[in-house]
């Protein structure tokens, strides 16, 4: 699936725009499907039941719109994963307790596997790959290598997203803060002197 | 997970009209916290979802008419920042505090932790509410040691997992539900129930009515809360007490004392209630803590849960 060069989506034109735009010799499936997106697209916002097959889904992942069919039952986190090729967020325990997959939503750390992708659509997801690259880390990014904050690393990514939104959210914050406020993460390798040290140094440093 | 249709009605009436009347058949979503696990568990198979995220007047926190009324789709995270919840409501702070960790609490929702379903580990694993297989009550003679210990005497032997629950009954709240037809309001001490078959939820709601708030007087009652937990770090409390009572020349009145996580509904602990009315809160708590405790019917492995009542009910009156 392809990133959208512009903030609109195909369903998102009229249907005969739509038409207008394929010319008389389009492909008969391609101007079925179309129109069956759009038609979808119009039902979804009018409140009307979509699904339970594959419906146009628009997801704003990292700053940049992506679109992809799938069915309303697909979790955000499946979506990233399967649909979208950024496989940062993991997916562990897909209950809600672990939290590899842990994502923003609108700047909130949230689970992507307790999020359904069609209830994501109009929000900002930010993803570990949002906040920087292996080229122009962030400081988060940077001080897990400084501190050593990770073993086989599948946990990761959703620590440095958890990490990000505590430091933000608590300037100055003490030891105990830390170990409560990023409670909802595990580390089998069990990497947390690391992780809390990374969000107790930059909580005080308030440069995150 | 299982495929579903979903819509996401942009008004209340729309909303219900979506609705069936029977249980499963259509699930409502708010938070997702619970409801997707569940599904992912092949505990509810609904054919639709109906998200009330386009629903507008359902979240928000207003005190009017002498009631704090707090929206059934408001966040907990907002639940906890709200200023007049904080000074009003201090155990309802920490109540919503302790459900979750930062993830949880930004997505859940105050509705949604009234109506989650049971953490019993043999509902969750696909032996029904009542934990049968071939005929047979696996839950008494099998893992139990989180099970109810208190009005555990019928099929139903699962713990309410509400953690806000207790303290709302304590505190004479109401719950606000809309029906296809017409609106009511259930106190939230007779909101939940213990269902008696398979096709029955833990409260008194009807499939196709929403619950839309919560309203708690004002009453400048004194509330606290205590939960005893395996560890310190994220997790379901064993035993969890709410208190809310007056406090007048040194001496407790109107006290309520609710149990969590002791039996399938939220359970008021009379006896604990007429102990501590007339005492002084160090005299009260540890009387009120053992009065808590008569009458428990612990299974073959949850005794320990007894004692965890004495304290958290002492420690929830000590912590107000």
């Amino acid at each position: 699936m392809s990133a959208m060069e512009n903030d609109q989506a195909p369903w998102d034109m009229s249907r005969r725009g739509f038409l207008k735009g394929v010319g008389t010799g389009a492909v008969a499936t391609g101007l079925m499907q179309g129109a069956t997106d759009a038609e979808a697209a119009s039902a979804l916002r009018s409140g009307k039941p979509v699904g339970p097959g594959a419906v146009p889904i628009t997801l704003n992942v990292n700053g940049t719109h992506r679109w992809l069919n799938a069915e309303p039952s697909v979790t955000l986190l499946d979506a990233l994963r399967n649909r979208l090729d950024t496989t940062g967020c993991k997916k562990v325990c897909d209950r809600g307790t672990c939290g590899a997959c842990t994502v923003m939503l609108d700047g909130d750390v949230v689970y992507s596997c307790s999020v359904l992708a069609i209830e994501a659509q109009g929000r900002k997801i930010v993803t570990a790959e949002g906040l920087g690259t292996p080229e122009a880390m962030s400081a988060v990014q940077e001080s897990f290598v400084e501190n050593d904050a990770l073993q086989c690393g599948f946990c990761t990514p959703g620590f440095v997203v958890a990490t990000t939104a505590f430091v933000r959210d608590h300037p100055n914050a003490t030891l105990e803060e830390v170990r409560e406020g990023m409670g909802g993460n595990l580390c089998r390798c069990g990497t947390y002197v690391g992780i809390t040290k990374v969000a107790y140094d930059l909580a005080k440093k308030g440069d995150a | 997970m299982k495929t579903f249709e979903y819509a996401s009605p942009n008004s209340l009436k729309d909303a219900l009209g979506l609705l069936s009347d029977t249980w499963g058949e259509t699930e409502i979503l708010a938070g997702g916290t619970d409801l997707l696990t569940s599904i992912k568990q092949d505990v509810t198979a609904p054919r639709l979802v109906v998200s009330l995220k386009e629903v507008k007047g359902l979240s928000g926190i207003d005190s009017k008419g002498g009631n704090l009324s707090i929206g059934a789709t408001t966040k907990l995270k907002d639940l906890i920042a709200n200023e007049d919840v904080q000074k009003h409501f201090p155990g309802l702070v920490t109540a919503a505090k302790n459900i979750g960790s930062a993830q949880i609490i930004n997505a859940g929702t105050v509705a949604g932790d009234l109506l989650q379903r049971p953490r019993c580990w043999y509902f969750r694993n696909g032996f029904g509410l009542f934990g049968m297989a071939g005929g047979k009550e696996l839950v008494p003679d099998g893992d139990n040691r989180y099970h109810a210990i208190f009005g555990n005497g019928g099929k139903a032997k699962f713990v309410n997992p509400s953690s806000l629950a207790p303290l709302l009954i304590a505190l004479g709240a109401g719950i606000d539900v809309q029906g296809p037809k017409k609106e009511r309001s259930v106190k939230a001490a007779d909101f939940f129930s213990t269902p008696k078959t398979e096709s029955e939820r833990e409260y008194a709601l009807q499939a196709n009515e929403i619950v839309t708030g919560i309203s708690i007087p004002l009453s400048g009652k004194k509330n606290g809360i205590y939960e005893v937990r395996h560890r310190l770090g994220l997790d379901w409390p064993m035993v969890a007490a709410a208190v809310a009572f007056d406090e007048s020349g040194g001496r407790i009145r109107n006290a309520s004392v609710v149990l969590g996580h002791v039996a399938p509904t939220p359970w008021v602990a009379e006896r604990a209630t007429a102990v501590l009315n007339g005492q002084s809160r160090k005299a009260g708590a540890q009387a009120a803590g053992n009065a808590a405790a008569q009458g428990a019917t612990p299974l073959s492995k949850n005794a320990y849960k007894v004692s965890q009542v004495k304290v958290a009910v002492r420690r929830a009156i000590e912590a107000v």
